[in-house]
């Protein structure tokens, strides 16, 4: 592929008719004949379980895959926030356009103009389809849909169902999903893990697959593979992302040929709950909409901080004008609802300074008082108590709060042993969602013919930051309304192909080399587990290639990630067998993948040499330590080109054309 | 801390399995009762045994995946909580812990503390969803205003994150709480209740089919759910399916 050549394929013509014409133009498959094709989709969550759903129900034979017991666990399940859609239904002024602008802007015009239009045209559509499914978002009393808003933006599209947004989306998906089991066209393969992609003659045919209860290693064909395996979060070891989370199905398919776009491109979540010790596990979010109410502060003064690290003073007995409100200071017009690249450094940057309030002085607070206090005076002015005592007002309030976001305080609660209504929260940065992914074109195809590649998996929207509210946008927009159409038009040339055969030599090839590594694992008797590696890794990751990063710092990270994964080839130790239900194996496989994604991400971001979003470069930022850009030598899609060891991939460059939005700094002040 | 546990081991669903103890020392009563396992875990790898298998996935107390039965209550001592939820600080030093799978027939154990629990998948195939096509062609979205309170209600309903609980915790090992939390979120919507007797039905034959015991409303699941969800929606889900024999012919 010396002389590939990436092309988007981004239709002709003008930006907000392309994917009206698009449609129009492309081949169709008569009803008849889909019920001879096979699709396989990998992945349940809110961009697989939305694909497996209305293809099956477009009447392909479907064959879906999830790691978990259920589709209903995956990931997606956990998203808290919400789903943006221009509606306009609050009347302040949004459109299709006004979405596009922020998502473009928002993602520091890193992300492919098309496809952010698409997914504004089609946002509304979502709610509508999810309404109709029986989702319960939140309402108000004249029984329509309630809004509320988000990070980076300025009008409110933002729509939830409480705190559980995810949760109640994903049950969506999965209802339709059991629709299509019920009729017999999705084929749901539970607790089973793709461990290779199948390419036959030039298309992606077929995957491997491993029972995770039996062992058993399984074939599996169809026409067309569709990967929709979430985020590669994980490779941080501490993330807010689901345990089992991992790159596995893109590195495979990166392997076999499906470049690997902006691997760099890490969404910092500001509001997490910090880390309390070296045991932990994982991080747990609090819903950036939380910062809708909450003000964010660190003490003005030394003395406070130390005072409060040393149990001598507690934050609410600090006064107004010994708190430092940073955000509402740096930047009066977005305030605490600035993006969450500009808030998680801005956390970053006055701990560093010293100013965090808990012992590993990597805190800030999150305070409700003034919004209980707000929400409590509105509501007494409506049941007419005139004279409501502070008491009563703060009771109101509090309730308020607690109806829109309860079940995150209690959360809260519940790890931190403290109570969020009374007590400011403590938050920190941690790493959350994963821009960069599987590279893929307008199509949401791979480069690799018939291997196509949706939600967190691919690279496509969201440009060097996410904005909040805007993932599962995407996953479902991918799943519901972009890829049914587009796979079409790919299948419309294999109606005559037939079943495709498994016993081939290219499974036959496939199969033995995920053998060939099961095996070795259970047989290595090694001196490490799986976890030991996993946390090494992390530790790099988050220290050099996390939040801000440098070129010295990346160059060592880089021959640290190559010496681990020696290591963790020699000595690494998986008990059990690999024909048994084995957990410690699943990890092991996972981990190997991430050992070698962290070094490609590494690369990545040692080449793009500027600050964009999530990829904060020290050596490139302003005098007010703002990100620095550089869209002459740098607006383009990095997609990396597997050539065996990482170190040895290849970069492919997909300029990115901003048309219709003219390039500006983002600013948010 | 330092803690005896007695963990359930069963190499798969044929061996019979049992009880074995093992000590886990400095335990931090920040920790989460599953990073609690995790330490016991990286323990027995270091010596070259098994870990034990359970499962977990979000650890956010949200997708259902964790499901121990922790001295003898699913979930553990605190009330709506699920166990990657339960930290240690609700222990004291020198403790003994019973962790054992969640029991029931219809739950068969596939390893350890990892139970079966995709009957509850299937009784979803059943009727657990509105039958509207993925086109996008349907209507505005606010075309059908939907009063707070029902939409509240719904809401409350569809929280439930089918673990399990509620029939880990029934003397019956009856799934009503489950069904019913799924059968009302849909029958209190406008948009579910066009099927809402057939989905009744449907449902509740699947339940029965997939050898879940009878509810004698000994309440036992309300108390142990993690997610609170109410008797009420058991009551409701009777009443939809009484009406769905009622007016539907067999
Ligand atoms: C705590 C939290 C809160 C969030 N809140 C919001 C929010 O408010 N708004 C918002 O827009 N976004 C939010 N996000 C982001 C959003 O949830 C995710 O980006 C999105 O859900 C990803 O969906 P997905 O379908 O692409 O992948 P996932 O939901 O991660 O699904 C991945 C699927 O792939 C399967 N899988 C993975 N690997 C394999 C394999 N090798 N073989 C077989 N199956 C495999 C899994 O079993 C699973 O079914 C949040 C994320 C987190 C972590
Ligand atoms: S009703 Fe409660 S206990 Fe039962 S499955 Fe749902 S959440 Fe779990
Ligand atoms: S691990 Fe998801 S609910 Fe406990």
């Amino acid at each position: 592929m010396a002389n590939f050549k990436l092309d988007a394929k981004v239709p002709e013509g003008p930006l907000a008719d392309k994917w009206t014409s698009y449609k129009d133009k492309i081949n169709l498959v008569n009803p008849a004949n889909k019920r001879s094709i096979d699709v396989i989709v990998v992945g349940t969550g809110l961009a697989g379980g939305s694909a497996a759903a209305t293809l099956a129900e477009l009447g392909y034979n479907v064959k879906a895959f999830c790691y978990q017991d259920s589709p209903r666990r995956a990931h997606s399940i956990a998203a808290q926030g919400g789903i943006n859609a221009a509606k306009n239904y609050q009347g302040d002024g949004d459109s299709n356009y006004r979405l596009f602008y922020d998502t473009v802007k928002g993602g520091d015009y890193r992300s492919r103009e098309a496809n952010v239009h698409r997914l504004a045209e089609v946002s509304g559509n979502i709610i509508d389809q999810c309404v109709a499914q029986g989702v319960p978002f939140a309402r108000d009393y004249g029984g329509l849909l309630d809004n509320r808003s988000f990070g980076g933006v300025l009008v409110s599209r933002t729509f939830y169902a409480k705190g559980q947004t995810g949760q109640q989306l994903l049950l969506g998906a999965y209802s339709a999903m059991n629709r299509q089991i019920a009729r017999g066209k999705i084929q749901m393969y539970n607790r089973h893990e793709m461990l290779d992609l199948v390419i036959v003659g030039g298309k992606a045919r077929g995957i491997i697959a491993r029972n995770l209860i039996t062992g058993e290693i399984e074939r599996h064909s169809a026409h067309a593979v569709v990967i929709a395996s979430g985020g590669y979060g994980n490779v941080y070891f501490l993330s807010t992302n689901a345990m089992g989370s991992n790159v596995t199905a893109g590195w495979k398919i990166h392997k076999k040929g499906a470049f690997f776009a902006n691997p760099c491109y890490t969404q910092i979540h500001p509001t997490c709950i910090p880390r309390s010790g070296d045991y932990q596990s994982k991080l747990t979010l609090m819903s950036e909409s939380l910062r809708n109410d909450g003000r964010i502060w660190v003490p003005k003064n030394m003395d406070d901080v130390m005072a409060i690290r040393e149990g001598r003073l507690k934050p609410t007995e600090i006064a107004e004008e010994n708190r430092d409100y940073y955000l509402e200071r740096r930047y009066p017009a977005f305030g605490n609802l600035v993006p969450r690249d500009v808030a998680s450094r801005a956390a970053k940057e006055r701990c560093d300074a010293g100013y965090g309030v808990n012992k590993t002085g990597e805190a800030v607070y999150l305070d409700f008082k003034a919004a209980i206090e707000r929400y409590g005076k509105e509501q007494a002015m409506i049941h007419g108590l005139k004279d409501a005592s502070l008491e009563k007002i703060i009771d109101l309030g509090t309730e308020v709060i607690r109806s829109k976001y309860g079940n995150l305080f209690q959360m809260y609660e519940k790890i931190v042993d403290e109570d969020p209504y009374t007590t400011p929260m403590m938050i920190y940065p941690a790493t959350h969602y994963t821009m960069g992914g599987i590279w893929v074109d307008y199509n949401l195809m791979t480069t690799i013919p018939g291997c196509y590649a949706i939600g967190e998996a691919n690279f496509s929207d969201h440009g060097a930051n996410r904005l909040g509210a805007s993932a599962l946008m995407q996953g479902l927009a991918d799943g519901y309304f972009v890829l049914p159409y587009t796979i079409g038009h790919y299948l419309s040339d294999d109606i005559r192909t037939g079943p495709i055969p498994t016993d081939s030599p290219e499974f036959e090839a496939a199969e033995n080399s995920v053998k060939e590594k099961l095996d070795f694992f259970v047989n290595n008797k090694g001196t490490h587990s799986v976890d030991y590696y996993h946390k090494k890794l992390g530790k790099i990751m988050w220290d050099k290639v996390g939040m801000a990063r440098s070129k010295e710092g990346l160059t060592e990270a880089i021959a640290e990630i190559k010496a681990i994964r020696k290591d963790f080839w020699k000595n690494v130790s998986v008990p059990g067998d690999s024909n048994d239900l084995n957990p410690e194996l699943e990890k092991a496989t996972r981990v190997a993948d991430f050992l070698e994604l962290g070094e490609l991400f590494a690369k990545d971001a040692l080449e793009r040499n500027e600050s964009c979003g999530g990829h904060f470069r020290e050596d490139y930022q302003t005098e007010d330590g703002e990100a620095l850009r550089d869209d002459v030598n740098y607006a383009y899609v990095a997609a990396w080109e597997y050539k065996g060891e990482p170190s040895d991939a290849v970069l492919h460059k997909e300029e990115l054309e901003f048309k219709d939005i003219e390039l500006k700094t983002r600013s948010y002040k | 801390m330092d803690l005896t546990l007695k963990i359930w081991r069963q190499k798969n669903a044929e061996d019979k399995g049992g009880i074995v103890d093992y000590k886990v020392t400095e335990i931090s009563d920040h920790m989460s009762f599953l990073e609690m396992m995790d330490v016991l875990n990286e323990q027995l790898i270091n010596t070259g045994e098994e870990p034990v298998a359970f499962d977990h996935d979000c650890r956010e107390g949200i997708c259902g995946s964790c499901s121990l039965h922790i001295n003898g209550e699913p979930h553990g001592p605190d009330s709506g909580t699920t166990t990657c939820q339960l930290h240690m600080r609700r222990f004291n030093d020198g403790d003994e812990i019973y962790i054992e799978p969640f029991r029931a027939k219809a739950f068969p154990v596939i390893k350890d503390l990892i139970v079966d629990r995709t009957s509850f998948d299937r009784i979803q195939h059943a009727g657990a969803y509105i039958s509207v096509n993925t086109s996008g062609n349907t209507q505005d979205a606010n075309s059908i205003p939907i009063p707070k309170a029902d939409a509240d209600m719904a809401f409350d309903a569809a929280t439930c994150i089918g673990c399990g609980a509620c029939v880990a915790s029934c003397k019956n090992a009856s799934a009503m709480l489950f069904v019913s939390a799924k059968i009302s979120q849909f029958a209190l919507l406008p948009q579910g209740k066009v099927e809402a007797a057939e989905r009744a039905k449907n449902m509740v034959t699947q339940m029965d089919l997939e050898g879940f015991g009878n509810c004698t409303n000994t309440g036992a699941c309300e108390v142990e759910c993690p997610k609170g969800i109410s008797l009420e929606n058991i009551a409701r889900m009777n009443r939809e399916y009484l009406s769905a024999s009622l007016t539907t012919a067999e």
